[in-house]
């Protein structure tokens, strides 16, 4: 780790004021993905630029009926919170399946959104080939290990996946990151929010650049009322995903009026599934249904050698959960 | 031959840890805990190529950091000794041998160790370090069939291969016959401690704080590496955050005696997790093969198992993975055979249950299979086919509690209600399945001395080379020396992890507490008999500096009666597994064991079910990837490399049946290796109950129950 | 611009303050075991992956591997040096000791920090990955045993003890169950 500066912002423009002053400065929340990343020589920069004590620590009702989250907001206190619970029980399970209890009380969600992929070419810097560290070195990963890497939306030159649960649910509830740069204040909803892989893997979101994220906005979704995240991992606890669907179904009459599906672990980003979304709404809610929504969201999965059980594991994901949601909705 | 010694209260009687209390408030110091004045970071950097030559340490620029003392490397090392015999006549590993020429012969090899002021700056220095090579091509990859495929020569007391009987004639004339082959990955002791050791020169001593499993072993190699008298070597390792077979002598310890030596102040060396993939040896991933033939009633006419496995190009390790077939099972033609592969790749060492745990995979897999082909329940059959002596030695068994153990584990756990056919139970998305295995694996016990001090205050110290690396070693010492002294364990002080306390075995093959209760007993004795003591009252007048009597057990040792000793085990698993997500979940597991005399029931319990849980972790979770390309690991670390969490593992239950040694004085087999033997079987089989899909290769991962993989 | 790559900082570790010069790089888990001879707490991994590092700050349960020491500057941070009350065990920690949560010891400071966690996040109707219905109109799930091992999974233990680990923390639990017992500090 080089030695770098620190300093501790305390209002959202001096923050993204620090940050311009150097190049190579990143802004530190929970610091359990940066600090590690640092450790280990992925990341090396000359200021840190804490903005852990910025006033952006609140998660609020906003007019409309939807929620406000502040960027610091810990994941702790998002799973805790009684209207995410309320609103969005997908958005607090899916927190509540990642890390551990230690890390969700230092991680923030301004963070969890930043947060690196866990490709292990990605975060070990012997391993000489990884475009989305050093841009141009090719990617390890397609012809070496990649069991746990993306089908959905790749690219030669990365197959590495988002690590975040949170973002799953997120993503399927439409979530809008708000943002303060040098330029003034912006929005980005979640789906605009990551950047196609193509041949720039290591150009993740489209925020602009020293920008800091200040909030992840909820729009109201009576859907999310009604909602499961379900997480698959290799051990049963603290481990990163290998497939997770986070789900939302509001089902009348038999027919589903609405239906909301985001994938985890396949994808360089949360993977919404409007495709079967679409296919879904207006529909029966059957289990026939369930499967020919995830086949077509699925049609476009590129697997390699080693990850095509992904496809099955989504498949039956969305029909599990799916089933599931319908069931209890008929109760 | 030796009486069992009489239990007298402390021994069999349970009791929480001596240290419980320095362990529980953060008082109890590891290795890399003492303060020292003047002490230097070391911070080893390991080579990024799997194969070749250094061509160049810039250690010019690094020097000039901030901090930086000295950076090490093959061009100004200390030339050290490696042709001498250490620890059971073995030759040293020349990975211990550091920086002592400039070939690479894997990824992760040490090639240099800077020093500085602080930990943050020996980091960032040891990172900023560039060292060129001319890389050669490099070969990782374990498969069967390798070219470079050879049999070893026999180890004492464990011939590479051993073979009776005509394998082809016999399964000619087999009802029944199973062919199979197995895998299991390179695996990772992980300990959670990492290894670390401070060293010093103190009063012209050489002092290192370690973290070992044995401090006279580790002085013993250090003094030879060094061409030092062992007198003037002292290691100490008080507390071990867990060892598993990695805490030997290893990079960490060389590296520090080196620096200290040249700058002549403290330095210590601390691995990180990651350089403990490289630097502490592991368990090479296996390729077995087994083939059974049997009657229609179930008895072997045919057992051969054949392991291959890897070792690296500059030091010759066996996983003796086929020895479990040498100890169970008699059959007309007996084989069982080990291969080697040389790979670029770092050396494999012991790690808990060395052979027995990956070997009882494919062996108690192949026996369930078996079983099922016969129609036969694999309780019964593995009954009709104990041996009366030992199927290769010929010798007779120091009591073999196998079908003890299965008869009482089936009973409690409700076996007999089992129905065979695989793929019948469900609940909700869960298919459930139960599975039987057997477990063995040697009991032994090595010459080690130990010294006991009568105080004049009634009190006793006991003074043994002994290593608590968590197995409660402190504890059971201290009730086996109350016994002995005929006192209560109030009066009894033991005193651990010196080499000043002379030569003894360190913590490992299940060999430690009977080898040390041996020594103390020997001395107690010794101690009785001099004072006369009855009651362990001591009489008037022992001097301020006490009465001390010494015990040494080679000859005792050498007079034992050639048995073949084991402690023997029945596992039982239930799982749980969603063949729509690939999930599988121990629900319970229960091990009965007969693992000669308990001597804690407390730790005892926890030692097996400790073991169990690495079989759970073996079944389900571990695995180290090794990247061809490259030749390096990737995901060496405890997000990429998983162990079982807390949410894995279940309320499991071990107990025991009654089973002491004849020949121990205590009575004890050991009991720090078979709780993990015969246990990733269990639940392999239990998976296949479950589903009717027949895991041969470990871990059974999410990927491979969705795929059906067989 | 030369920005310095130390600064001070002042740790509030079991009640007590020390004022401290840290280069920008160092960990809270180094600053206490490296410079203030506080090494109960442990590196296990140093990042983030086992648990073994675990402290409470500002009353709850982290990780001072990922935690820089300058900036915990005026946080209050217990370690386990600070659990006991002087001689007297605190109840989880008598829990471990008696019902033997532990084998080498090295992983336990943490496990016992982070019980503390668990014990206060499950008293305040935290709900956890394995809790059914987290809306909090189904009310607070009991502190069942796999209620335990969820919220304990993020400290890992090598020698396997999570056993008589869970069983030491649901008898503490059981007794911490009072009335009074107090909220996790926001």
């Amino acid at each position: 780790m080089r030695e770098f500066a620190y300093q501790r912002a305390h209002d959202v423009p001096g923050a993204v004021a620090l940050l311009g002053t150097v190049p190579d400065a990143r802004f530190l929340g929970g610091g359990t993905n940066l600090v590690d990343l640092m450790k280990t020589g992925v990341e090396r920069p000359a200021l840190l630029v804490d903005v852990r004590q910025l006033p952006l620590g609140e998660i609020e009702l906003t007019e409309d009926g939807g929620l406000r989250i502040g960027a610091t907001v810990t994941n702790s206190d998002v799973a805790a919170h009684p209207e995410v619970r309320r609103r969005y029980p997908a958005l607090a399970q899916a927190v509540l399946a990642g890390a551990s209890g230690q890390l969700r009380n230092m991680a923030t969600v301004g963070g969890n959104l930043l947060q690196r992929t866990r490709c292990g070419y990605f975060a070990d810097p012997t391993h000489t080939s990884c475009n989305k560290r050093v841009p141009g070195s090719g990617c390890a990963a397609v012809r070496g290990e990649h069991h746990n890497h993306a089908i959905l939306g790749a690219s030669a030159h990365c197959v590495a996946t988002h690590p975040s649960d949170m973002g799953v649910a997120l993503a399927a509830f439409d979530a809008v990151v708000s943002f303060e740069s040098a330029d003034g204040q912006g929005e980005l909803a979640l789906s605009d929010f990551y950047l196609p892989v193509g041949e720039t893997p290591h150009l993740e979101t489209a925020l602009p650049p020293g920008a800091l994220i200040t909030a992840v906005t909820l729009p109201p979704a009576p859907v999310a009322a009604a909602s499961r995240y379900r997480k698959v991992r290799e051990r049963a606890s603290y481990a990163f995903a290998i497939g997770s669907l986070a789900a939302a179904l509001d089902v009348r009459d038999g027919v589903v009026h609405e239906v909301r599906l985001a994938f985890g672990a396949v994808a360089s980003r949360p993977w919404r599934a409007r495709e079967a979304e679409r296919v879904l709404t207006g529909g029966p809610a059957t289990a026939e249904a369930f499967a020919a929504a995830a086949d077509a969201e699925l049609a476009a999965a590129e697997p390699l050698p080693d990850n095509g059980y992904k496809v099955p594991l989504l498949h039956n994901l969305v029909v599990t959960v799916l089933t599931e949601l319908a069931e209890e909705a008929a109760r | 031959m030796t009486a069992v010694t009489p239990l007298r209260g402390a021994v069999g009687t349970a009791h929480t840890r001596i240290e419980g209390r320095d362990k529980v408030t953060g008082a109890a110091r590891y290795a890399g805990e003492l303060p020292f004045a003047e002490l230097a970071h070391g911070w080893l950097v390991l080579s990024t190529v799997a194969r070749g030559h250094i061509r160049s340490v810039e250690d010019g620029a690094v020097l000039e950091l901030p901090g930086v003392l000295a950076v090490l490397h093959h061009g100004n090392a200390p030339r050290v000794e490696t042709d001498y015999s250490g620890l059971m006549g073995m030759r040293p590993d020349p990975s211990v041998a550091l920086f002592q020429h400039d070939r690479v012969p894997c990824a992760g090899w040490p090639v240099a160790l800077v020093v500085a002021e602080t930990s943050e700056q020996a980091r960032e220095a040891a990172e900023a370090l560039e060292v060129r090579y001319d890389e050669e091509p490099h070969d990782v990859g374990l498969r069967t069939g390798h070219p470079g495929t050879y049999t070893p020569a026999d180890a004492p007391h464990a011939p590479a291969v051993t073979a009776k009987g005509d394998l082809e004639a016999e399964l000619a004339r087999s009802t029944v016959v199973l062919e199979a082959e197995y895998s299991t990955p390179e695996e990772h002791h992980n300990s959670m401690e990492p290894h670390a050791a401070t060293a010093r020169w103190e009063g012209g001593r050489l002092e290192v704080v370690d973290s070992n499993q044995g401090a006279v072993w580790v002085r013993n190699e250090l003094a030879n590496l060094f061409s030092l008298d062992p007198g003037s070597v002292r290691v100490l390792s008080e507390h071990v955050g867990g060892g598993f077979g990695s805490k030997g002598v290893r990079a960490h310890q060389v590296a520090a005696v080196m620096a200290a030596t040249l700058l002549q102040r403290p330095v210590r060396v601390v691995l990180t997790r990651r350089q403990m993939f490289s630097l502490v040896g592991y368990r090479s991933p296996t390729a077995q093969r087994v083939r059974l033939g049997a009657d229609a009633d179930g008895r072997l006419r045919v057992l051969e198992h054949q392991a291959l496995s890897q070792s690296s190009t500059v030091y010759e390790f066996l996983e003796p993975s086929a020895a479990p077939g040498r100890v169970l099972y008699d059959a007309v033609a007996h084989r069982t055979a080990h291969e080697l592969v040389r790979l670029d790749v770092p050396t494999p060492t012991f790690m808990r249950a060395p052979g027995e745990a990956p070997g009882s995979f494919a062996l108690e897999s192949a026996i369930d299979e078996l079983a099922e082909k016969c129609g036969i329940d694999p309780i019964e059959l593995r009954a009709r086919n104990l041996p009366e002596a030992g199927p290769v030695s010929g010798l007779p068994y120091a009591g073999r509690g196998l079908l003890t153990c299965f008869r009482e584990g089936a009973r409690r756990f409700g076996w007999a209600d089992r129905d065979p056919r695989p793929g019948l139970r469900r609940e909700g998305h869960w298919l459930l399945g139960t599975g039987t295995a057997a477990a063995t694996f040697p009991a032994g016990a090595v010459p080690s001395t130990a010294a006991i001090t009568a105080q004049a205050d009634g009190t006793y110290t006991v003074r043994i080379t002994a290593a608590d690396i968590g197995t409660g070693a402190r504890t059971a010492l201290t009730l086996i020396a109350a016994d002995a002294l005929h006192v209560g364990t109030d009066r009894v002080h033991v005193l651990i992890g010196d080499s000043d306390f002379g030569p003894a075995m360190m913590a490992g093959g299940s060999m430690g507490t009977s080898s040390w209760g041996r020594a103390i007993i020997a001395a107690a004795d010794a101690l009785r008999e001099r004072l006369a003591l009855t009651d362990g009252v001591l009489p008037e007048g022992i001097p301020p500096e006490g009465i001390t009597e010494r015990s040494d057990t080679t000859a005792a040792l050498a007079a034992r009666p050639p048995k073949e000793r084991h402690s023997y085990g029945a596992q039982f698993a239930e799982v749980a597994v969603d063949v729509s997500t690939g999930e599988v979940r121990v629900r319970r597991m229960l091990g009965i064991f007969a693992a000669g005399r308990i001597i804690n029931p407390l730790t005892a319990r926890a030692q097996f079910t400790g073991g169990m849980v690495w079989g759970i972790s073996m079944a389900l979770h571990e695995e180290a990837v090794r990247d061809r390309a490259s030749g390096g690991l990737v995901g060496n670390d405890l997000a990429g490399y998983h162990i079982a969490a807390h949410a894995d593992v279940p309320a499991l239950e071990a107990d025991w049946v009654d089973d002491p040694d004849p020949d121990d004085p205590a009575g004890i087999k050991g009991i720090g290796e078979i709780g993990i033997v015969g246990a990733a079987a269990a639940i392999a089989n239990a998976v296949h109950h479950a589903t009717g899909v027949r895991h041969r290769r470990l871990p059974i991962r999410p990927d491979r129950v969705l795929q059906g993989e067989a | 611009m030369a920005l310095p790559t130390t600064g001070s900082t002042t740790l509030i570790i079991n009640g007590e303050k020390y004022p401290l010069s840290v280069d920008h790089r160092t960990t809270l888990l180094d600053a206490l075991r490296e410079r203030l001879d506080l090494t109960g707490t442990k590196k296990g991994c140093d990042q983030g992956q086992c648990g073994a590092c675990t402290v409470l700050i500002d009353g709850r349960r982290s990780l001072s591997c990922l935690q820089l020491a300058v900036a915990a500057d005026g946080r209050e941070i217990t370690t386990i040096e600070g659990v006991a009350d002087g001689d007297q065990l605190h109840p989880v920690q008598q829990a471990f000791l008696d019902l033997d949560g532990y084998q080498c010891g090295y992983c336990t400071p943490g496990q016992i920090c982070s019980a503390l966690g668990v014990i206060e996040e499950h008293a305040a109707g935290w709900p956890s990955a394995v809790t059914a219905d987290v809306r909090p109109e189904a009310g607070p799930s009991a502190l069942t045993d796999e209620e335990i091992r969820e919220r304990m999974s993020g400290n890992l233990c090598r020698c396997g003890a999570y056993v008589s680990i869970v069983r030491a923390v649901a008898r503490a639990a059981a007794s911490a169950r009072t009335p009074e017992s107090t909220e996790v500090q926001a």
